[in-house]
């Protein structure tokens, strides 16, 4: 309340500390003002969040074409280093690995001479069938959907993380 | 003959010079002071200070070390960027052309490089001082709050820095520093996909991290060091304890 306000005498039926002719007014206008301040800070905050979500990504599709299941020997575990993927040739079929790292996200490689699948970053180890053996990893590799295409190829969805092991006999 | 002395005097006495440097000619106290009040870069600083203050023991100029590293690192950012494209796959091999093509290209390069690793350790030494010293201690402690965020803004300008040169150790680097982001409960996925305009490191990441290490951060880093050193004139200028008597 300004100091004019106050040099003028209390008004009759004044209440406890409303001295001032007209508090309600300059009250409403006030809290107007910041209600609307606080609506565009709000307003912008959310703008400022949907700009800096594109809308539209030119990333690689999900759905991988790993390759004809001939190509793959016997017994063979191959890493797809541009998609992150390794492609299982087992004795019950065929399966798929994503091969991110589940602890921090480096690409994983297969050792063979180890029969395991080790990542170079803080050394997790993890066997063909992608469960941890060794290091941070606190989760073990995702087995992704295969399936095989009317043209003969098995197609990985990496967006696609099975819950249980699924083979597919080709 | 006049001397040189005179024809700067004559000079500092022109209406031009009088009208930037307000405070004229003559040395008295009065005027020092107000050559140093009086200037918009200078006026940070305390006119007077105690000469202990400016001795070696008490601050060993960790914090003007950490300045000049900055200026460095400014000026040879600006010079770096005159032929950085911040676009993938151009960002690697500008970075090359900077190291074997631009003349004096990897000088400046590894003085940014060199200057960056510098701050970061004079940032730490700075703040291991004035700890151990005590001078963090009231009325200093806001000016210890506005050093930590000193400190994690030239963290980020680290951390944003690795990924330009955009080569496999700089990729990996922001792999897994990004997934460490993504641990963050509940929002953790979503602060990943606004740090890397994306779902992975790729040319979105690049601009944003080059937006961010070249504009945004540099911008804060600015104003937060001049909160810095204008505090410390508020606080009573720089902290030494009392000289103990014999």
């Amino acid at each position: 309340m300004s100091d004019a306000n106050k040099a003028l005498p209390a008004q009759p039926g004044a209440k406890d500390g409303d001295d001032c002719v007209d508090c309600s007014r300059r009250k409403f206008f006030s809290q107007l003002g910041m209600g609307s301040l606080v609506v565009a800070g709000a307003g912008a905050g959310l703008f400022t969040y949907e700009y800096f979500s594109p809308n539209v990504l030119f990333e690689a599709s999900p759905v991988v074409k790993a390759g004809r299941p001939d190509q793959f020997a016997a017994n063979s575990v191959t890493l797809d280093p541009q998609t992150g993927i390794y492609v299982v040739n087992s004795e019950k079929g065929f399966y798929a690995l994503g091969a991110i790292c589940t602890h921090l996200g480096c690409l994983t490689a297969w050792k063979p001479d180890l029969d395991r699948i080790a990542c170079p970053c803080h050394g997790s180890q993890f066997n063909r069938e992608g469960v941890k053996i060794a290091g941070p990893a606190p989760q073990p590799l995702p087995w992704l959907e295969v399936t095989l295409s009317d043209d003969g190829y098995l197609m990985v969805d990496r967006s696609n993380i099975l819950n249980a092991p699924k083979y597919i006999k080709v | 003959m006049p001397s040189f002395q005179t024809e700067f005097d004559r000079l500092r006495a022109t209406a031009v010079w009088r009208s930037i440097f307000r405070s004229g000619v003559g040395d008295s106290n009065l005027h020092n002071a107000q050559a140093v009040q009086q200037n918009v870069f200078l006026h940070l600083f305390s006119v007077k200070v105690r000469s202990r203050v400016l001795d070696f023991s008490p601050t060993w100029y960790l914090g003007a070390f950490t300045l000049v590293t900055f200026l460095i690192l400014v000026a040879t950012g600006i010079l770096l960027m005159f032929y950085y494209h911040p676009s993938a796959p151009q960002a690697y091999a500008d970075m090359k052309d900077l190291q074997f093509v631009v003349s004096s290209g990897v000088f400046l390069r590894n003085l940014h490089r060199w200057s960056a690793h510098a701050m970061v350790f004079l940032v730490f030494a700075h703040m291991f001082k004035v700890f151990y010293r005590g001078a963090y201690r009231p009325p200093r402690q806001f000016n210890w709050v506005i050093g930590v965020f000193l400190l994690l803004i030239t963290l980020l300008l680290s951390y944003t820095g690795y990924l330009l040169p955009w080569d496999q150790l700089a990729f990996w680097a922001v792999t897994v520093g990004s997934n460490i982001a993504k641990a963050v409960p509940l929002m953790g996925d979503r602060i990943r996909f606004l740090m890397l305009g994306g779902h992975e490191v790729n040319a979105n990441a690049l601009l944003r991290f080059y937006v961010l290490h070249c504009v945004i951060l540099p911008l804060a880093a600015i104003l937060l060091i001049a909160v810095h050193f204008w505090r410390i004139r508020k606080d009573g200028g720089l902290y030494v304890p009392e000289r103990k008597e014999p």
